[in-house]
């Protein structure tokens, strides 16, 4: 039962409880003081470190939110390890320009970036903001940053020099974590330790232990459940794998429906795609949980297992009962979402509106599929967060359009249908007038862009 | 794009030169507070803050919380041996709630214990029994009842009244200022170490050593010099750690002298937003009486500032909004009024600009709106109400406006902008009526520089220079990442004329420079690089002396240069002088205290010259909005800025940029909430939403003005930077309103702040005359 990590190419052994988070195994126990807490909520990045994905690149982690549990038997990188051969020309380069002022945030920057020159060899700008998305700096108004970024070579990385023991189960200090291999064992796992947390990437279900202080004496991990893991691509549809990250399901979708990838861009920033799943986003049934309205529109489908009843289907729109409640049995798991593939006079679009760009909760989101035949709406599905308790769709306003050219007259009459048929709550994130008015006037923006192609967002610009 | 240009030749002043942390920050290798090694038997402390806005403390029941395993020790307000106050100005503000509690948030008692999660766990088995009483929670509720944290101040001009009474035009109206959460990247944290006979070395993350220390020896009934406070850097601060500090630092000091161990106390980000002070919000009633063109007679202002539970820096702050309500422009007759209203919230506080944004902005609102109504240029309006560059006309407070360069930046400005033609392509892309409307405006910027109170601006700095010629530089101000103690050491480097590298950085400490004013107001460079020239300047001469009976030359023609003296062709270096020194018994070490001269200020009258002088600086933004939803995205900034001879221009560079993006999110995506009990709801980055890469300007130029020296002797000519760009950002609201008044000309448009995406559809709805 013992396990490791490979820390910054060293194989070291993990002696914490699994339910501590990295952050302060680094900090505290391993006296790592460049990784840096700024909010303990995975929103500021200067925690940032990177983690060995599935598909062999290392990818950015919020360290506050991840469990060491989560790192058994990964490649994880630190600002240490990194610096270990000295400042690298990213670094230099920072440190020359003026990318830092109070530093605090800065190593976790580094870590973002240096991330990102993984994937892209000549990174453009947006890349690079897609890659800061997740880092706040404070101080410099980011120019400087950006602008060191786009001058600097890719970042040399550790490599790890062996194997770290990954134990399908790890016991320390009265917390326990198992980490199946398969869909059988997981299922039974999940009958018979039915008070134990089930974990995907943890980027929800860890606030609880950064922020609450709460411990989790049992989690069962779907990271390495083979049949949940990855996103295949059939002829007709994606089955998305339960536990495959946000990350992956953006790569897989971004050619059928590139405005799906930019919701996920956005909800999430690199570090929370790189851990978050599917299955954790859905499960969480929160009302403000992105990926429920676009699936929903998209006439998803969630498959669900148990070990004792075996699988069942369910419609997206069906999954979420109530208030953070999906249909979801104490012994089950979803093992799945299956979602159409593109098709020809098929318009998807998801639209997120929030206070800030990136990384921002949805004050509103809309997500619209919509058929045309003879330049009339032939079929719609229209889905909205934020409007309600739970993620829902919007059969009035999807039969405003139905039969109807898409133009500006259909979107009104489907806004007002939508103005009938929620009432949305006040709170931080809006007023209920604020978000009847703009889920109205996102119909109308959909019109605009596929009716008459009009550029209908100041991003784009 | 960004321009600048050196200016005269020096050896180290007027370089560029890099942040002297920066190769740390960017390795991880830089040592914040929480990053020092922990002694052995640290202790953690957590707070237990009030649920309750309002009530009576009627008792706080520990038991549980210090039965707890690992649970050292837990203090409440009874347990404070000296002073249970950290008021900075005004007296009775507690560290812990002292039979009443008076908002969300409040430090009711702290608790130590050996681990951090144990300290947390604890904390939140303190039971409070609070009885409730209704909560004041809104400005207007406690200006209603005349219920104030301090006297109300009123700064007059002229007769305000008359002319507001005989102007061709009238108009009033309203505005709303969101507050803003100073979101510094590390939270408040005091790590306090007890020594021999009652010593305490408190480190501290504070921009107020000095008031950490004084409070730490009063809240512990010690002298002074029990108690040293340290700083080397700070995670940010922007005046979130000038006053807010002190609590904490006290508390770390009380639990480490009750249990003879280091105690650490670091906040989590949603204590730290909870329980710690912002910029205040304000609510502006004005009216204004003017001309045909806009020239403005008479102007009445009245702020209603959200001071919070106690004073804390609210009457300075108050003082500062009404005295820059003038921004650029002459107001022959004015009455200005600023109230800070006691509510049941956190105790607002010093944020970058200390209350010059919220008078800056509601100026410029007025500008505007008196443009509107008028349908004429706003920039036309500005141009007219300028302050003359001739006269030396007078602001309200009777300061003469001297060294103006108000034309100056706004003329740069407009030309690097390219404003005729940009207006004019954006004025034809909204007549097409789009979804996406385009905005562009023009923000001038003045600002006045010193504290207001002329006692606080004085600074000290402490030189040694060691026998092989290394220098030990330390001062009262404190690094927050704005790059002073780069600066400063610039400025003794240029002094001895040695390598930079040669000039030891040390860490903030009150043992070495005692009594000193808070790095604040802008004036960190201006006062410790004074009092550092000073001491070096003394120590210099010490040194040309001898060298000048070493090289039999006159000290006149003693030079100092590249790590050497030089008299003709005979030379010492550096290094070499230092010994002959020693040999000859001559001290290196010198202090050096600087104050401000010219200064003088008669808070009574509200009258004086409380500004050794002013910066200017300019800034045009143009904006698109989404008139659908609401969004908005600033498509470019172009910035001059008037910084006398700079002394880093590459810090002040940075300076400026994230000055101006702090602004922006202050008045864009930075919304502060509470819920109806008067709980803050945004309190963590998840919920409030500062500036991430892509909010920056797509596009983003800025100019410093080269070749303008200070008039003023300041150090080497230079002039402040910390806070004025931040003002300049309000050219994105301004631009704002632009795009939103395209919509309907002529109207007013009723845009607050922030403009998030809710408001500005509002606005557009509004100006639309659509009925909700």
């Amino acid at each position: 039962m013992s396990a490791s990590l490979a820390l910054n190419g060293r194989i070291v052994p993990l002696d914490a409880r699994p339910d501590r988070t990295l952050l302060d195994w680094l900090r505290v126990d391993k006296h790592m003081t460049g990784t840096k807490e700024g909010c303990a909520e995975g929103d500021c990045g200067a925690c940032t470190v990177l983690v060995r994905g599935s598909d062999g690149r290392l990818l950015p982690a919020n360290a506050c939110i991840l469990l060491t549990g989560q790192v058994i038997g990964r490649d994880v990188v630190t600002i240490e390890g990194l610096s270990e051969n000295g400042p690298q020309p990213l670094q230099t380069l920072m440190a020359e320009n003026g990318s830092s002022q109070c530093g605090f945030c800065t190593p976790g920057i580094v870590m973002a970036l240096a991330a990102l020159g993984q994937r892209s060899e000549e990174p453009d700008i947006d890349d690079l903001h897609d890659a800061l998305a997740g880092n706040l700096c404070r101080c410099t108004g980011y120019r400087p940053i950006v602008d060191a970024a786009l001058q600097a070579p890719a970042c040399v990385l550790p490599e790890a020099s062996g194997e770290a023991d990954a134990p399908e189960i790890c016991e320390s200090g009265g917390s326990i974590v198992h980490l199946p291999r398969t869909l059988a064992d997981l299922l039974r796992l999940r009958a018979e330790h039915p008070g134990a947390v089930m974990i995907g990437g943890g980027t929800d279900l860890n606030l609880r232990v950064a922020q609450g202080g709460e411990r989790f004496d049992a989690m069962i991990s779907t990271a390495r459940v083979r049949e949940m893991t990855g996103v295949e691509v059939e002829e007709k549809a994606f089955v998305i794998g339960g536990a495959a990250s946000l990350e992956q399901v953006l790569a897989a979708v971004e050619e059928d429906y590139p405005s799906f990838a930019t919701l996920l861009r956005r909800f999430g920033s690199s570090q929370i795609r790189s851990q978050a799943t599917i299955g954790g986003n859905l499960c969480t049934a929160s009302p403000i949980g992105d990926s429920g309205p676009a699936l929903i529109a998209l006439d998803a489908v969630v498959t669900i297992a148990s070990a004792e009843r075996g699988e069942r289907e369910v419609a997206a729109e069906d999954f979420f009962l109530d208030y953070r409640k999906p249909d979801l049995a104490p012994d089950e798991v979803l093992v799945s979402v299956r979602v159409a593939r593109n098709e020809p006079n098929r318009h998807f679009r998801v639209y997120k509106l929030a206070k800030r760009y990136d990384q921002d909760i949805s004050t509103v989101c809309c997500a619209i599929d919509a058929s045309l035949e003879d330049e009339r709406v032939s079929r719609a599905r229209i889905a909205y967060g934020g409007m309600a308790a739970t993620p829902k769709r919007c059969e009035a306003a999807e039969a405003a359009f139905e039969g109807k050219p898409l133009d500006i007259a259909a979107a009104r009459e489907a806004a007002r249908a939508v103005g009938a048929a929620f009432s949305p709550l006040d709170d931080l994130r809006g007023s209920g007038a604020y978000r009847l008015r703009a889920a109205g006037a996102l119909l109308e923006r959909f019109a605009r862009e596929i009716g008459r192609s009009e550029t209908v967002e100041v991003m784009a610009l | 794009m960004n321009v600048h240009r050196p200016i005269e030749p020096r050896a180290h002043v007027g370089k560029g030169v890099a942040h002297d942390s920066g190769l740390k920050h960017v390795t991880g290798a830089a040592v914040y507070i929480d990053d020092l090694p922990e002694l052995p038997g640290t202790l953690h402390a957590a707070l237990v803050l009030s649920p309750v806005a309002k009530g009576r403390l009627a008792s706080v029941d520990v038991s549980a919380a210090r039965a707890m395993e690992g649970v050292v020790d837990v203090v409440l307000a009874a347990d404070v041996t000296g002073h249970n106050d950290v008021g900075p100005i005004l007296r009775g503000e507690p560290i812990f709630a002292d039979g009443e509690v008076l908002h969300i948030g409040q430090v009711v008692a702290a608790v130590a214990a050996d681990t951090i999660e144990r300290a947390h766990a604890a904390a939140r088995l303190v039971a409070m029994d609070i009885e409730p009483v209704e909560p004041v929670l809104d400005v207007d509720t406690a200006h209603a009842r005349r219920d104030y944290v301090s006297d109300p101040q009123v700064l007059e001009q002229g007769d305000g009244a008359a002319a507001l009474d005989g102007a061709p035009h009238r108009l009033k109206g309203r505005l709303n200022i969101g507050g803003q959460d100073h979101f510094y990247l590390e939270t408040q944290i005091a790590y306090a170490v007890p020594g021999e006979d009652g010593e305490l070395l408190v480190h501290s993350s504070t921009q107020h050593p000095s008031e950490v220390q004084h409070h730490v020896a009063l809240a512990l009934g010690l002298p002074a010099s029990a108690v040293e406070v340290r700083v080397r850097r700070m995670g940010g601060a922007f005046g979130g750690k000038e006053s807010q500090a002190t609590g904490i630092a006290c508390i770390a000091a009380l639990l480490a002298e009750r249990n003879g161990r280091p105690v650490k106390l670091r906040l989590r980000r949603a204590e730290d937003m909870a329980a710690t002070g912002k910029r205040h919000d304000m609510g502006i009633a004005w009216e204004a009486g003017f001309d045909g063109r806009g020239r403005l007679a008479g102007v009445a202002m009245e702020f209603l500032a959200r001071a919070g539970h106690v004073a804390d820096l609210s009457p300075p702050v108050i003082t500062r909004a009404i005295s820059h309500a003038d921004n650029c422009y002459h107001l022959p007759s004015a009455i200005l009024r600023g109230y800070t209203c006691r509510t049941n919230t956190v105790s607002n506080t010093a944020f970058r600009g200390f209350g010059g944004p919220q008078g800056m902005i509601a100026i410029e609102n007025l500008i505007d709106a008196v443009a509107r109504h008028l349908r004429r240029d706003p920039n036309e309006v500005r141009a007219v109400n300028f302050y003359a560059a001739a006269t030396g006309e007078e602001t309200p407070y009777g300061q003469r406006v001297e060294d103006n360069r108000i034309d100056e930046v706004v003329e740069r400005v407009m030309q690097a902008a390219g404003w005729i033609e940009r207006r004019r392509a954006i004025d034809a892309h909204n007549a097409a009526d789009p979804v996406i409307r385009r905005g562009l405006a023009l923000m001038p910027a003045k600002f006045g520089i010193s504290f207001n109170l002329p006692s606080l601006n004085q600074a000290g700095a402490l030189v040694h220079v060691y026998l092989d010629g290394s220098v030990h530089l330390n001062h009262g101000g404190t690094e927050m990442g704005q790059g002073l103690f780069i600066k400063v050491a610039q400025v003794v480097a240029e002094a001895f004329q040695i390598p930079l590298e040669w000039v030891r950085i040390t860490p903030t400490s009150t043992a070495k420079v005692p009594n000193t004013s808070a790095t604040a107001a802008s004036t960190g460079s201006d006062l410790n690089g004074m009092a550092a020239l000073i001491a070096a300047g003394e120590i210099r001469d010490r040194m040309t002396d001898v060298a000048a009976r070493h090289l039999d030359a006159e000290r006149e023609a003693i030079a100092f240069r590249d790590g050497h003296v030089y008299a003709g062709n005979a030379s010492l270096s550096f290094p070499e002088l230092a010994r002959l020194c020693w040999a000859e018994r001559v001290s290196l070490s010198a202090a050096g205290h600087y104050k401000t001269p010219k200064i003088h200020w008669d808070p009574k009258r509200m009258k004086g010259r409380p500004f050794f002088y002013f910066t200017y600086g300019a800034a045009v933004a143009e904006v698109a909005i989404d008139t659908l939803t609401g969004e908005t995205r600033c498509l470019r900034a172009d910035i001059v800025q008037d910084l006398g001879f700079p002394l880093n221009p590459a810090v002040d560079l940075g300076q400026i940029e994230g000055g101006f993006v702090q602004g922006m999110g202050w008045l864009t995506s930075e919304e502060l909430w509470w819920d109806s009990e008067g709980r803050l709801r945004t309190v963590g980055p998840s919920t409030y939403k500062i500036p991430g890469s892509r909010d920056a300007p797509r596009e983003f130029n800025v100019t410093i003005l080269d070749d303008v020296p200070n008039r003023e002797e300041t150090v080497y000519r230079s002039k402040a930077v910390g806070e004025p760009p931040l003002m300049l950002a309000i050219s994105v609201w301004l631009a704002i309103k632009d795009a939103i008044g395209s919509i309907a000309p002529g109207r007013p448009v009723p845009l607050d702040a922030p403009a998030t995406p809710e408001r500005v559809l509002f606005a557009v709805d509004a100006v639309r005359g659509v009925a909700d």
